[in-house]
């Protein structure tokens, strides 16, 4: 009898429990676990005081599990989140849906007109804005500047892939545990096929044709893949087809790797003398190319919108103007330091010479993000947007299905040619079965 | 008579219980270990297995940062409340399965334990969209009526499973005395069953502690639990595992504990029948 009476005590202690009081006006803010959004987080004080009827509440995510949570929440208009932190590759997609409010209203202090245009023409559809970069990224060479000079090159500015490889196998020193070139082979839509499809760029291929047709059967796509696997079987660490971003990072700041072609946000990692053995050596070069016009480099950009079911609109762009307006930038430096302000996202930061001197990949980040045109990706035509990606609702699954493919080429597990064939094949039936190919 | 264990054997076995309980053990102590590391020492290679330079700093970013005894809490009002819920619709369904059996029962018992082989993401759109009409999403209440839905079957499996090894005489003698249908089950079957219920809690609790699908995808920021407090901590762009490891472990700790405590309870729970 006293377990059932405990039981009925703690029950309804459960249950009393179930609701809490809210603001007048509390945001609900759904964000991604890095550097630069904690920051923000520490930082709201300053908002609060601007906009003392304003509550924030966090819910901060790694970014898979926050993509899985927020696309259910807008698919159903759940209404959860009145702010969400959301990257260039669904902006396109969830505006054309009606999903996202246009960002009309944030005011003459916001300078839109300031942001880097390649940054806002991802984020913009039909030329309005739907969501305000928060910070931006391309990817670019990261290099050791004193095994360079030990291998008798030079890194140009902006190298060849012939270049790269012949620089990654002269730097090669296994006996010493040097890997001369340090890439991803995670599988993965966002993890080596971001890499993958970057680099296919700049080998002139591209995912499809203006008919939406496949293009993996193509030669351009053979040269990419062989020519990725032949380097890292000459010159990658061991068990590459496991690595991703942070695993990379590791093997570059224990003096593991002679170059490593990665997100530009890595640029403050690897110089950081507190993590990285190596920071008082590291140089920075645009992406490779082959000489067709286009780099192999990526543009992402994490960004604020708001979503259409939000009942909070006007606050959540007041919210959205303060943490992605220039006075943010400022507000950073004065309590972190100019390195810490997030890049990529604002053309007068480039030109604040305070920053350039805090931030040595600053000058290169520019000019990767400025390079990449996520309008015009490829070589060829395409029906498509986006540099890294193809900014269609298929291509999350397709991405990851095709990542596996490649990432088990790399392993030894399948021959290139198999692989280009099954990515074909997928690519074909996926494509068929969304009705783009008729 | 049992035949007498030589004294090599007995070592034998128990260095190999050895090994094989600090295998398992070894991914938590390990997270524990790099807990107490800086960032710097938690990616060293080769690692090294003591932290360089202990220090606490993890645990002040941490809780810093996240409001840790606000997640313990939906954690903690979860799993009970889901449990104590459970218990209240499990024990009259296992008492009718286990003493008043029809032809069907066991086809319904092994219906209710097919429900667990379907994968929780066929039913989230559907789910989710019931919990946004009955105004459920990111609310404690919510949550714990899912958590008591997924768990109901492994409840009413293993009281049934206890509940058949309890005499139906003394339930029949307790009839014959008088006794109506509740008061037989309060003051008769209850008071057998306790070891069994104990530990069908403690199973239950841990499951709904652990439990990272619902709990992350139908809360925001009020309701959300541990779950959600260890996955703010993982990121695919930066190296924050010390920290990480710190969340971990502060979210580990009290069913580590629980768990520690309870071990004979639950591992008889989990036995119940298996040298019939």
């Amino acid at each position: 009898m006293r377990l059932l009476k405990t039981a009925l005590f703690l029950t309804s202690i459960s249950l009393l429990a179930l609701s809490s009081a809210e603001a007048a006006t509390t945001l609900t803010i759904a964000t991604v676990n890095n550097g630069d959004m904690i920051r923000m987080q520490k930082l709201t004080d300053d908002f609060k005081a601007k906009n003392p009827d304003i509550d924030l509440q966090w819910v901060t995510l790694e970014e898979n599990v926050l993509r899985q949570k927020v696309t259910t929440d807008i698919a159903t208009k759940g209404g959860q989140y009145d702010v969400l932190t959301i990257g260039t590759y669904e902006v396109p997609i969830w505006a054309k849906n009606g999903w996202l409010v246009a960002l009309d209203n944030l005011g003459a202090d916001f300078k839109v007109d300031d942001l880097l245009p390649a940054i806002r023409n991802g984020l913009s559809v039909d030329g309005k804005l739907y969501a305000s970069p928060f910070y931006g990224e391309s990817s670019y060479v990261m290099y050791r500047k004193d095994l360079m000079e030990k291998a008798g090159l030079t890194m140009p500015d902006s190298p060849t892939w012939d270049f790269i490889k012949q620089a990654a196998e002269k730097m090669t020193d296994r006996a010493n545990g040097i890997n001369g070139i340090c890439l991803r082979g995670k599988a993965g839509w966002g993890e080596n096929m971001a890499f993958l499809t970057a680099m296919s760029n700049s080998f002139g291929a591209r995912w499809f044709d203006e008919k939406w047709q496949p293009q993996f059967d193509q030669p351009e796509w053979k040269n990419t893949l062989q020519f990725y696997v032949d380097l890292m079987k000459a010159a990658g660490p061991s068990g590459a087809s496991s690595n991703g971003f942070n695993e990379n990072l590791t093997l570059f700041q224990q003096g593991k790797c002679g170059m490593w072609i990665d997100a530009t946000v890595a640029g403050s990692f690897v110089t950081d003398p507190k993590a990285s053995t190596v920071a008082d050596k590291v140089g920075f070069a645009l992406a490779p190319n082959t000489g067709l016009g286009k780099n192999a480099n990526w543009l992402w950009a994490w960004s604020l919108a708001i979503p259409a079911g939000s009942q909070k609109t006007e606050a959540a762009e007041k919210f959205i103007a303060w943490a992605t307006g220039p006075a943010y930038l400022d507000l950073v430096a004065s309590k972190e330091g100019w390195a810490n302000v997030p890049p990529g996202t604002r053309t007068s930061l480039y030109s604040n010479p305070e920053y350039t001197k805090a931030a040595p990949f600053a000058a290169m980040t520019l000019a990767s993000i400025n390079s990449a045109d996520p309008t015009h990706p490829t070589v060829k035509p395409v029906p498509y947007t986006g540099v890294q990606f193809v900014a269609i609702p298929e291509f999350q699954g397709l991405g990851d299905t095709v990542g596996k493919l490649f990432s088990a080429a790399l392993a030894g597990q399948s021959s290139v040619d198999d692989a280009l064939k099954q990515a074909q094949d997928v690519a074909t039936r996926t494509m068929t079965k969304g009705g783009y190919i008729k | 008579m049992a035949r007498a264990v030589s004294p090599r054997r007995k070592w034998s076995f128990t260095v190999l219980a050895w090994i094989v309980a600090l295998l398992l053990f070894f991914p938590i102590l390990w997270t524990i270990l790099t807990s107490f590391k800086t960032e710097g020492d938690a990616i060293l290679f080769p690692p090294a297995f003591l932290p360089p330079h202990w220090t606490l700093e993890n645990f002040v970013e941490v809780q810093d940062r996240s409001n840790y005894f606000k997640h313990f809490f939906n954690s903690v009002v979860i799993s009970i409340g889901s449990t104590l819920l459970g218990l209240v619709i499990t024990v009259p369904a296992a008492w009718s399965m286990a003493f008043s059996p029809t032809k069907r029962t066991k086809d319904i018992l092994m219906w209710m334990l097919s429900t667990k082989m379907m994968p929780a993401v066929g039913v989230l759109v559907p789910i989710y969209l019931i919990f946004k009409s009955l105004n459920l999403l990111d609310s404690l209440f919510g949550l714990t009526i899912i958590l008591m839905l997924i768990n109901l079957p492994i409840m009413v499996w293993m009281l049934y499973t206890y509940f058949r090894e309890i005499p139906v005489d003394i339930l029949e003698a307790s009839r014959m005395d008088g006794a109506v249908l509740w008061k037989e089950i309060v003051y008769v079957l209850l008071p057998m069953a306790i070891p069994g219920i104990a530990s069908t809690m403690l199973l239950n609790i841990i499951l709904a502690w652990n439990e990272a699908f619902w709990t992350l995808n139908l809360t925001a920021a009020n309701a959300a639990p541990l779950t959600a407090f260890i996955a703010s901590y993982s990121s695919p762009e930066g190296l924050f595992w010390a920290k990480l490891s710190a969340a971990s472990t502060l979210a580990i700790a009290p069913i580590l504990v629980i768990g520690w405590f309870s071990q004979k309870q639950l591992v008889r729970g989990m036995t119940f029948g298996a040298v019939k």
